[in-house]
């Protein structure tokens, strides 16, 4: 494992596997009556929230607390931010209080890697701009593993075709996805308008179709993004109506998929336009569950992270202050 | 490594149980725990991974042959209550496994390869904590090799072995290794 989770990219297969095997063993915790482990007592983890965020921060702080860390929430409303701070100077602040982990949400794409170079601690990227947000990739993996592929130890993901359909131009979902499917073995396909699709997508590791209707029935999983409103700055398409006419999912599509397929949704949702609401409360969705194999996937992370020896000083990269 | 520059050696590599006489030892404490236990009726073991975890399975079958009972069995692991974890890069977890109906009110063997420091099962009766409140909690080795370093002794021991620190007990169980054996060895090296 490397010190930092930036980027799906940084993953190989086996620290993939590590990951979701170790959540697959902390799955059962939920069970228990005593949901929480010692292994953290005494590690501090800032939760670093400069856009908004229910599941993301929640899950977060949930897992770190589930592993007795102390958990300190940041988030910009309300903070020094609005006077004008840098992320430097709240990174060095945090860095003065002894933080162990930082997790950070930032709307910069890159702001995790800048982060990295300016603290001790292990830097987790919750989420930068459009760029990645590896631990929603790895339990997405998570729960794509326990529903088709027996959840067994080890297994990857192989042969399994995954389809990510919409605005995959403003989604860093479907990039770290992508990246971390690919890795695990999986077939990647992106069925999206031209219009939100980025201009390097030829050079990622997955198959492109405009069309969604002719990529359903060889799909084992669908995965449908958020239509990113708040990203888009130009017109991307005619109308609302015509998205979700050509690129929704609705009860006719989701007829056309294999029986076994499942359908995911990062959240949060906009129920009938990417998703209509009898698909998103079918049985085939795994919307809720996703939520729940999200605080079990961030505690493997936080763990794997955080859990053993701490990193020799002579790994920090060069910091230039 | 040279015998002559040990002290303590030359058994370097020596077997100390073959598969004959860990069936022995086992049976043994299988007896011993239906006698201590007043006919193993609330019991349940509990292996520590790795090798805890088929020497459990194996008692658990043999109390089976003997008293026609069922006794449940299962896997605990310690991983993440270890005092050592800092010492080392995060390690993989292993599984806990409880049997239907939990610890609560029940008497839990646990059942592990070696005991050495104590430390491993220390870890073990904590995380024991978080999963419910068994009436009794009892020990189970295959081998107790000495220097305790808590207070922590073993109910049922298939071999006391007087080692050196320096030395190095192999369990092979052949769940895990395809074969059975115990072995010493004074520089870690795998038979």
């Amino acid at each position: 494992m490397k010190r930092h989770l930036i980027s799906a990219a940084d993953l190989s297969r086996a620290d993939a596997l590590l990951i979701l095997d170790t959540a697959e063993e902390l799955a059962s915790l939920a069970d228990r009556p005593i949901k929480k482990l010692p292994t953290l007592r005494g590690r501090t983890v800032v939760n670093l929230f400069y856009e908004d965020s229910t599941r993301t921060r929640i899950s977060f702080e949930a897992a770190a607390k589930r592993l007795s860390a102390d958990v300190i929430n940041f988030s910009a409303k309300g903070s020094s931010v609005g006077k004008g701070e840098s992320l430097k100077d709240t990174a060095l602040t945090l860095e003065a209080m002894g933080a162990d982990a930082v997790v950070i949400r930032h709307g910069a794409s890159g702001a995790a890697h800048r982060l990295a170079g300016w603290v001790q601690g292990s830097v987790l990227n919750a989420g930068d701009g459009t760029h990645e947000h590896p631990t929603q990739a790895l339990l997405d993996a998570f729960t794509i593993r326990r529903r088709l592929a027996s959840g067994a130890r080890g297994a990857g993901l192989d042969g399994l075709r995954v389809t990510i359909v919409g605005d995959v131009l403003h989604s860093r979902v479907a990039r770290s996805n992508v990246l971390l499917l690919s890795t695990l073995g999986a077939e990647v396909t992106l069925a999206a308008p031209p219009t939100l699709l980025p201009h390097a997508v030829g050079s990622w590791p997955c198959a492109v179709s405009y069309d969604l209707d002719s990529e359903l029935p060889k799909s084992d999983v669908v995965m449908m993004l958020r239509v990113q409103q708040e990203r888009m700055t130009a017109a991307y398409f005619p109308s609302v109506r015509e998205y979700s006419r050509r690129y929704g999912l609705d009860a006719a599509r989701m007829a056309r998929l294999p029986e076994h397929a499942i359908v995911m949704h990062p959240g949060p949702m906009n129920r009938g336009v990417e998703i209509a609401a009898e698909v998103a409360d079918s049985v085939r969705s795994t919307i809720v569950e996703q939520v729940a194999n999200g605080v079990t996937t961030r505690m493997a992370v936080l763990y794997l992270l955080l859990g053993g020896t701490e990193f020799p000083a002579t790994e920090f990269p060069a910091v230039t202050r | 490594m040279c015998a002559a520059t040990n002290p303590v050696a030359g058994r370097d590599g020596l077997a100390v149980l073959d598969a004959e006489e860990i069936r022995r030892a086992l049976t043994r404490i299988a007896h011993e725990i239906l006698e201590r236990t007043h006919g193993g009726d609330e019991v349940i073991l509990l292996g520590i991974p790795t090798r805890g975890v088929p020497l459990a399975r194996r008692l658990a079958a043999r109390i089976g042959e003997f008293e026609g009972l069922k006794v449940p069995c299962g896997s605990l692991d310690v991983t993440m209550h270890r005092d050592d974890l800092r010492l080392h890069p995060a390690r993989a977890l292993g599984r806990t496994d409880l049997p239907p109906g939990g610890v609560d009110g029940k008497t839990v063997v646990l059942v592990d390869d070696v005991l050495y420091s104590g430390r491993t099962v220390r870890a073990a009766l904590d995380a024991l904590n978080d999963l419910g409140r068994p009436q009794a909690v009892q020990l189970a080795v295959l081998v107790d090799r000495g220097h305790r370093e808590l207070p922590i002794r073993a109910d049922y021991v298939g071999k006391n072995l007087p080692t050196s620190q320096r030395e190095v007990v192999h369990v092979l169980l052949a769940e895990v290794d395809a074969q059975d054996s115990v072995t010493i060895s004074d520089d870690g090296s795998q038979p």
